[in-house]
């Protein structure tokens, strides 16, 4: 077998690895996002709650919680392993994309809700309106190295039998004896996937940045 | 008879022990330019937040109109809606051109149509100069510029009655003047205006009334004539030799 073939082997697992970070970052962001907001704005017993879920799933290692996940979810619904573990990756990415977007949200002045609220927009609006859209545009470069860290995780559901790019390597390693070809072949793809995804959010930093005179 | 806009009684505001000031009585009618004067901490810019309700006054109560503001129940934004509001800083919106700051207002709090809020927003903007300036950022206008934008985004939404905070303390000198330009064009155009500032020049040549505040007290108000010439307290005359002495520095240094 050569190094084409390896290639081609393991990439038709891209698919399962795209998907899984397709799931699991936009529900973390979601999650992450209302959190937040929850956590700046909400008032002091709902910041200290949101400061517990955060220790807790940034407390612990994703694999293991994503075992933990899996076996509680599936025992009450019934949810294959690919959306199981989408999903379990998803709320563990929660709680650091929480930490993103709370940091982008306190480093906006609250000198900008203030002039909103002057203006006669109401809390919500405010913070919809003016807050939000700057805490997005301070919230990429960190939120880019977040998308790098799901991808890579990504790679944890081979632990639940999903065939993408690790279990694939792993699978024709063992069957052709040539281990090293198998994991350097996926090491490529996920560098890959890593770097056009880093470049794509530098690209839409560089699009929503706001022009000012030096 | 003159109708009053603002009426202010026995407001008091303390954070903790720390008292802001105290059984304060102001009246401001309509089309008047009253400008606040006195050093800085007397509570000057406490008060104009405590007006638009930015803040909460301990006592007493505040009329817009024939509505009591500080009453319990009252609708907050629709309060701010008619009161304009200038900051020091400006604090324009950043992320929006000059046009979105003074459009923001009108499409989500007035509700007006896309193309009605442009269009008002450009009258808004040429009414201040900066028409031309429409589509760019704050990080690329002036501080002049800048503050401009922010009367204009106040102006637009047809307030009753503006406030300014100092609204050229963080100013360059060379760009004081246009901005008190627009604000003179605005008191001549009958606007009621309360403005907090350190202008004398501008004091004394636009407003109606000049209050003198030191320590959370009004020590004295009157005309600028009256200030200025006989002031009946040796306080004032103190304060407004020492101010007029500094401003007349900075003059000095711009030229």
């Amino acid at each position: 077998m050569d190094f084409g073939q390896f290639i081609s082997y393991i990439g038709s697992g891209t698919v399962y690895t795209v998907g899984v970070t397709l799931i699991a970052l936009p529900s973390g962001l979601l999650i992450g996002t209302i959190l937040a907001l929850l956590y700046v704005y909400g008032g002091k017993a709902a910041a200290r709650i949101m400061n517990i879920y955060s220790t807790v799933f940034r407390g612990i290692p994703p694999v293991v919680l994503l075992f933990i996940l899996f076996f509680a979810v599936s025992k009450g619904i019934n949810l294959s392993a690919f959306w199981a573990g989408s999903l379990s990756l998803g709320v563990v990415s929660s709680a650091y994309q929480m930490e993103i977007i709370r940091g982008a949200l306190l480093s906006v002045s609250g000198d900008q809700l203030m002039a909103a609220r002057a203006v006669g927009l109401s809390r919500m609006q405010a913070i919809r309106n003016v807050v939000l859209p700057q805490a997005v545009r301070l919230a990429i470069p960190p939120w880019s190295n977040e998308a790098a860290i799901v991808i890579k995780d990504s790679s944890l559901v081979y632990a639940l039998g999903v065939p993408e790019i690790l279990r694939r390597a792993q699978l024709i390693g063992a069957s052709s004896q040539q281990y090293l070809l198998a994991y350097l072949s996926a090491a490529v793809i996920y560098f890959l996937l890593v770097s056009l995804t880093t470049r794509l959010l530098n690209q839409l930093e560089q699009k929503l940045s706001i022009p000012s005179n030096p | 008879m003159p109708k009053p806009i603002l009426t202010i009684k026995n407001l008091t505001k303390t954070y903790g022990q720390n008292v802001i000031f105290q059984h304060l009585d102001l009246t401001v009618n309509e089309g008047d330019t009253i400008v606040i004067i006195g050093p800085s901490g007397t509570g000057k810019s406490t008060l104009l937040r405590c007006i638009n309700l930015l803040t909460r006054p301990n006592e007493g109560q505040i009329w817009l109109d024939d509505l009591e503001i500080t009453a319990k129940g009252t609708d907050e934004d629709q309060v701010r809606q008619h009161i304009g509001m200038v900051f020091q800083n400006f604090l324009l919106f950043n992320h929006l051109t000059a046009l979105g700051n003074v459009k923001l207002g009108l499409t989500r709090v007035k509700h007006l149509s896309d193309e009605a809020a442009t269009e008002k927003a450009m009258r808004e903007l040429n009414r201040v100069g900066l028409a031309d300036r429409a589509n760019h950022y704050p990080g690329q206008l002036s501080g002049g510029q800048q503050q401009r934008v922010g009367i204009a985004r106040a102006l637009a939404m047809d307030p009753r009655v503006m406030l300014f905070d100092e609204p050229t303390s963080a100013l360059d000198p060379e760009l004081i003047g246009e901005v008190l330009e627009v604000m003179r064009q605005l008191s001549l155009d009958g606007m009621t205006m309360l403005v907090v500032t350190h202008e004398m020049g501008f004091a004394r040549e636009v407003a109606d009334r000049i209050v003198f505040m030191e320590k959370g007290y009004i020590v004295e108000e009157g005309s600028p004539d009256e200030m200025f010439n006989h002031p009946k307290f040796d306080r004032t005359r103190e304060f407004l030799w020492k101010i007029t002495e500094l401003y007349g520095k900075k003059e000095k240094e711009a030229e």
